[in-house]
């Protein structure tokens, strides 16, 4: 265990919970009691399961389940969707439960001073009995509802924290709090376990539901900061998507590949980096997706394997098109060059979204990632949640040094930019417009390539034709002027005269 | 009157566990001189039985006998409590339309 390698001296215990063990850099402080808080429905129970399940599965750590509120039996049946087999894991001696849930048929009547000396004794028989190295506590508000003298409990609690920590085991102690952003936890837990503090939240953002964790503080080690969104999968759990946690090293290559456009790749000073992001941003009907399907095509052309995820069109849709200019996706996906993963954007949230890609280009290892479009995505989303899952993708994508394109809509026919590509556009590497050009009453299509990142570019604005045997990349438009801000306006031969005349001018002064 | 088996959890040698014996001690000379049986129980000793149990706090005195079953937890200072929780009349209302 890389134990002492953050922080000074305190050890931390990786969890196994994915993407938990980088926020926290390397887990759970080690031997020391957490506090994890959230109000009702923000998954502490699962996280809390899943701190034992991942010790058994990945650590030989075995694990005592204490719990205050759910019965065992509940607990037991809610974990298997997850994937987690407790009954087996309990007769193989993995997992035990200390039951102090309510029952009601025991009819407490209260005569005198009491201490939780039993429950003491309880925990510790049964982590002797597993040699556990893991303990949950879930949830620590519910011992208040039990008992009517809150200064005992809380004094029990104490005490109970402690002798858990001379045991030396890890401890996760679950608590709810009341809203989101108030006090840190119900009956003022956390003054007693107060070494470590997690918060997990589930806030309703525009209509939509945001899971996030948050290490409010790790006394005497270090973690990351702030919010972090994550998920709960079945038969995975809760996943943690580390975000800003990501590191930014991966190499960057020279290597250039081709776009499918010859016209193209020239005006990119010879096609796309190996391992960029490009984006492509127009109006509808302007040619993205052909662009995207050339792309792919000059992949398979070379035998590398594309990832196409499409939120827009089906399966079906993408196919005929692409047949229609020539391309026949059917004997690419036969030759194992092409998975086309086809979703209506609302059947999830982006944080699935994301992993769901992640899962998809792990599987698959493809050398070209295809998403068409990013706006349809973010219709799902809010603004951060949508800039967060763009960090992320990006990341990703960087990580296996493939190339990605990446598609956006812009809402206007004419000129202007979405809100897509302002969150967007310092996270790609290359940015192609695609826009109408309105000439004396004609609707033509201009091209051009706005950045790429590490190299030289093309800066005029390319006329382009889209015919049965796709896009044709033409000349500049001369003399046009407007054409991005979406008012083309064609000069006079006087004025260009003129124009060109003043800059001589200038550069003799 | 039936026959009364009460079981009295404690941890070890407590001021607390002493003091809870010696109440229910006294209480049972006192009011209950007949046939009771009384199992007194060291959770560091046993506990699994205060697993089987659910115990949590200590003391805790169960009446297992007669039923229904009842629980007092604390160190039985409190006599009128525990004789509610035995259902036992205590001194004072013996005949006095007490709780039986």
């Amino acid at each position: 265990m890389s134990a002492y390698e953050h922080g000074n001296g305190i050890a931390k215990l990786p969890t196994g919970i994915p993407g938990f063990d980088l926020i926290t850099l390397g887990g759970l402080p080690k031997g020391r009691t957490t506090l994890v808080a959230g109000t009702a429905g923000s998954a502490k129970t699962v996280m809390a399961a899943q701190f034992l399940a991942e010790g058994i599965r990945n650590a030989d750590e075995n694990g005592v389940f204490v719990t205050f509120e759910e019965s065992p039996d509940d607990i037991r049946n809610n974990m298997i969707g997850l994937g987690w087999d407790i009954r087996r894991w309990e007769s193989e001696g993995c997992w035990a439960f200390v039951d102090a849930s309510l029952h009601p048929e025991h009819d407490e009547i209260v005569s005198g001073d009491f201490d939780f000396g039993a429950l003491v004794a309880r925990i510790e028989h049964a982590i002797g009995k597993v040699s556990a190295r893991r303990v949950v506590m879930d949830s620590l508000g519910a011992v208040f509802t039990q008992y009517q003298d809150r200064s005992i409990v809380r004094r029990e609690l104490f005490r109970l924290s402690s002798a858990l920590k001379k045991i030396g085991v890890t401890a996760f102690l679950t608590s709810e709090r009341t809203n989101e952003n108030g006090k840190i936890a119900r009956y003022g837990v956390e003054e007693f376990v107060a070494d470590n503090v997690i918060l997990l939240r589930n806030m309703l953002e525009a209509e939509k539901r945001r899971r996030t964790i948050e290490i409010l503080k790790f006394r005497g080690t270090v973690h990351q900061k702030g919010e972090y969104p994550f998920t709960i999968i079945p038969r995975q759990g809760v996943v943690v998507i580390p975000l800003s946690a990501m590191e930014l090293k991966q190499k960057s290559s020279t290597l250039r590949i081709t776009s499918g456009q010859e016209e193209l790749d020239q005006m990119c000073g010879g096609g796309f980096f190996r391992d960029s992001i490009v984006l492509v941003s127009g109006a509808t009907g302007t040619g993205k997706t052909l662009m995207a399907t050339k792309f792919l095509h000059a992949g398979a052309a070379r035998d590398e394997r594309t990832l196409f995820f499409g939120f827009e069109e089906s399966r079906e849709q993408l196919f005929r098109n692409a047949g229609g200019w020539g391309i026949d996706f059917e004997s690419i996906e036969k030759k194992g060059l092409l998975q086309v993963v086809c979703d209506y954007p609302e059947i999830m949230g982006l944080e699935d979204h994301l992993l769901r890609i992640k899962q998809h280009l792990d599987e698959f290892n493809p050398n070209r990632v295809v998403v068409d479009s990013l706006s349809a995505l973010e219709r799902v989303s809010t603004m951060k949640g949508f800039r967060e899952f763009i960090v992320g993708l990006t990341s990703f994508i960087k990580h296996k040094e493939i190339a990605g394109l990446f598609t956006s809509t812009t809402p206007n026919l004419m000129g202007g930019t979405s809100i897509t590509e302002a969150h967007i556009s310092t996270i790609t590497d290359s940015i192609i417009l695609l826009r109408y050009v309105e000439l004396f009453g004609e609707m033509r299509r201009g091209l051009t390539v706005l950045k790429m990142r590490g190299s030289a570019h093309e800066k005029t604005i390319r006329e382009f034709m889209i015919d049965s045997a796709g896009m044709h990349i033409g000349k500049p438009f001369q003399d046009v002027s407007g054409i991005l801000s979406g008012h083309p306006s064609c000069a006079t031969g006087g004025e260009v005269e003129r124009l060109s005349s003043l800059f001589v001018e200038g550069g003799d002064i | 009157m039936n026959a009364y088996h009460l079981k009295l959890y404690v941890t070890g040698q407590t001021p607390r566990s002493r003091g809870a014996i010696r109440n229910l001690k006294r209480l049972l000379d006192d009011v209950i001189p007949d046939s009771c049986e009384l199992d007194i129980i060291d959770v560091l000793e046993n506990p699994q039985l205060a697993e089987d149990d659910k115990i949590l706090a200590t003391p805790t005195l169960i009446k297992a006998l007669p039923l229904p079953q009842r629980r007092i937890i604390g160190d039985l200072s409190d006599l009128d409590k525990v004789m509610l929780g035995l259902e036992i009349a205590s001194y004072e209302t013996i005949g006095s339309g007490g709780r039986p």
